[in-house]
């Protein structure tokens, strides 16, 4: 499947991937109003490890045999089997934080919302997911590998 | 101690309205002018600190920020302009030299926009590109006095050996932008795109580094005062050699990188220890007259097995003219003139701004002093400094170059801003600087791409110029300054320029 690949060596650090993220999955998808009204409960669902000059973008990797959906008590974490993705069902989700604790790839997060975890979903299908578009440098590529 | 005296010279507008707070400008800024204040969830700006690189403002995802030259606030006065006042302030703080990066950045006429084309009317028909074939290989090179032919079965074979050529797919190249100047992903952006567009990137006197190598056969590499990184393996690994004698931006000033650019990377290339600053000297010091010249050009020549072109480069000055011609008596076979104009990684801001004339004079001078003595064939010209557009290569060659350098132009390509802070290795842009942080803001995949793009671009718009003068080869309009009008220039400048007014016919 196709998953995102982080050229670390081209990545700025500028965190736009982390913003526009919050931003395709706000409710309005307009920036500034996202920000402005939604701010307080929205976590990308990426971000960006850096440590001194190296920096790179981290998404789930949505792994062939995902420890998450494995370890997920209430039946949240699936593999939505049109995309190959792995999705959160947050009406299910308890917050029980096991993902998190089993992910290999530390790529799950809480979220702020009540008891809720958010992770990458590759943008529910779209053809090139926002944190890749928006990548001013090109150090984000979506492809299969 | 804060430089009381010192003023912003540029004002970072914030639109609060717009503003996120998400920080892009802050990581972005390696001047540190923006600065987020967490207690506030602010954030906000130290505009003296500001640079105008617009790097802030083009990655801000909300357009909220502008940035402006400070308003005007000494009283006007013709004479003692808020720049001059400026920098008494910096050298009465400092003490020392001021330094600039880029071009010449005064007023000065520009002759290519005193300078209009031809196009063909009725009495000749244009061509268009678009449907019939257009030439614009270009050879650079040494060129035979004469031709000799002799029959075979099929017709005629050349009987001329002709002398090594450089054959560019079109009359643009990059101008030397030497590794440690500007950082290693642009030298390979510059490299990469020459080698698949048909055309050359100069190496600059920083040496070759090992990343280049697979596309040698598209760099010309230099031998400068310094004679960083050269030996034997460097000329033959080219596809010609250049000997810089001047610099567009510092004639008669040499070459100083200082030391914390120099790492492990850049010493190795340079073949020069860590940490060390890379002295370029003033002049050659074995190069005190024409004779010394010579001996250079056919030692390297020597060393290259007569195999590659050996190419001259002089600033534009006064003696352009005569200097060329000792050049090609020399025995160079191109000869690049860089005008007062040409960029550069640092320079001493008065030496920029004052020194050398421009390029399009030059080139006029030294076109016309090569053919009154017979000897044009005997090099080809490439000018530099200051090619902005396509029209001012076309003019450029109509005047009588064979091909142009373009340097400032490519790094525009790339994302320079024209700051002119080069000298700081702060660039924003990642382009002239040797700090990790910075240089992986330049991929070298999309510099490329974006450098290609130009290329490709210019060379287009050249071939819409040339089908509109009734012509279908680059060698057509070479030295043909019928093809070129003045436009507001005295009668001095004319006959130095060689061409006609606006409005007199053939």
């Amino acid at each position: 499947m196709k998953r995102v690949y982080a050229k670390e060596a081209y990545c700025l650090g500028c965190r736009l991937c982390e913003i526009h993220c919050i931003v395709t999955h706000s409710k309005s998808k307009k920036i500034i109003k996202a920000y402005r009204t939604e701010r307080d409960h929205l976590v990308p669902g990426m971000h960006v490890e850096d440590s001194g000059s190296v920096s790179f973008a981290l998404q789930c990797r949505h792994c062939d045999d995902a420890p998450c959906i494995e370890a997920c008590i209430a039946g949240a974490m699936q593999r939505d089997s049109r995309t190959g993705a792995v999705v959160c069902d947050e009406d299910r989700c308890v917050g029980c934080w096991s993902c998190i604790m089993v992910c290999p790839a530390g790529a799950v997060r809480r979220g702020r919302r009540g008891k809720v975890v958010s992770k990458c979903d590759l943008c529910a299908g779209e053809e090139t997911p926002a944190c890749v578009l928006h990548c001013p440098n090109e150090a984000l590529h979506y492809e299969e590998r | 101690m804060r430089p009381w005296l010192i003023q912003p010279e540029f004002e970072i507008e914030r639109d609060l309205d717009r503003c996120i707070r998400c920080q892009v400008c802050v990581r972005q800024c390696a001047n540190d002018a923006h600065e987020y204040d967490s207690e506030d969830d602010v954030v906000s700006a130290h505009s003296i600190r500001c640079v105008g690189c617009h790097r802030c403002a083009t990655l801000c995802p909300t357009d909220a920020i502008r940035i402006k030259q400070a308003e005007l606030d000494f009283r006007s006065h013709a004479c003692w302009t808020p720049s001059v006042i400026r920098n008494i302030y910096k050298q009465a703080e400092s003490g020392g030299i001021l330094l600039s990066g880029m071009g010449n950045d005064r007023p000065y006429r520009n002759y290519w926009d005193r300078m209009v084309l031809n196009a063909a009317q009725v009495t000749n028909p244009s061509i268009d590109p678009l449907r019939e074939p257009m030439e614009l290989t270009t050879f650079l090179g040494r060129k035979p006095d004469k031709v000799e032919v002799a029959p075979t079965r099929g017709g005629l074979a050349l009987k001329t050996v002709l002398a090594p050529q450089l054959e560019l797919a079109l009359p643009i190249m990059f101008s030397a932008m030497s590794y440690g100047s500007i950082s290693l992903n642009a030298s390979l952006a510059l490299a990469r795109a020459a080698y698949e567009e048909g055309t050359f990137a100069n190496s600059g006197e920083g040496g070759l580094h090992k990343s280049i190598y697979p596309y040698a056969d598209a760099m010309i590499v230099q031998v400068a005062s310094g004679r960083f990184g050269v030996n034997v393996d460097y000329l033959n690994r080219s596809a010609a050699v250049e000997i810089k004698i001047g610099q567009g931006a510092k004639p008669g000033i040499g070459g100083h990188l200082p030391g914390e650019k120099v790492d492990a990377a850049v010493s190795e290339t340079r073949m020069i220890p860590e940490n060390s600053d890379a002295l370029s000297p003033a002049p050659h010091h074995d190069i005190y007259s024409i004779e010394d010249l010579k001996q250079l050009i056919y030692a390297i020549k020597e060393a290259i097995r007569y195999a590659k072109p050996v190419c001259v480069k002089i600033a534009a000055v006064h003696n352009v003219a005569a200097i060329a011609s000792g050049c090609v008596r020399a025995g160079a076979d191109i000869v690049a003139i860089d005008g007062f104009r040409g960029g550069t990684g640092a320079a001493p801001t008065m030496i920029r701004d004052n020194v050398g004339i421009p390029i399009e004079l030059a080139l006029a001078a030294v076109d016309e002093r090569l053919r009154e003595e017979g000897i044009r064939n005997r090099a080809s010209i490439v000018v530099a400094g200051g090619m902005r557009c396509s029209a001012d290569v076309v003019k450029a060659i109509a005047l009588g170059a064979d091909a142009v350098y373009i340097g400032s132009a490519a790094l525009i390509a790339m994302g320079c801003h024209m700051c002119q802070k080069c000298y700081t290795g702060k660039c924003n842009w990642g382009i002239a600087t040797q700090d990790p942080y910075l240089t992986k803001r330049l991929n070298p995949e999309v510099a490329e791409r974006r450098l290609r793009n130009l290329l490709r671009s210019w060379g287009l718009e050249i071939k819409e110029m040339l089908g509109g003068m009734g012509v279908n080869a680059i060698e057509s309009l070479r030295g043909n300054r019928e093809h070129l009008r003045g436009v507001g220039l005295s009668d001095s400048e004319l006959r130095a320029l060689g061409i006609k007014q606006a409005g007199v016919g053939a």
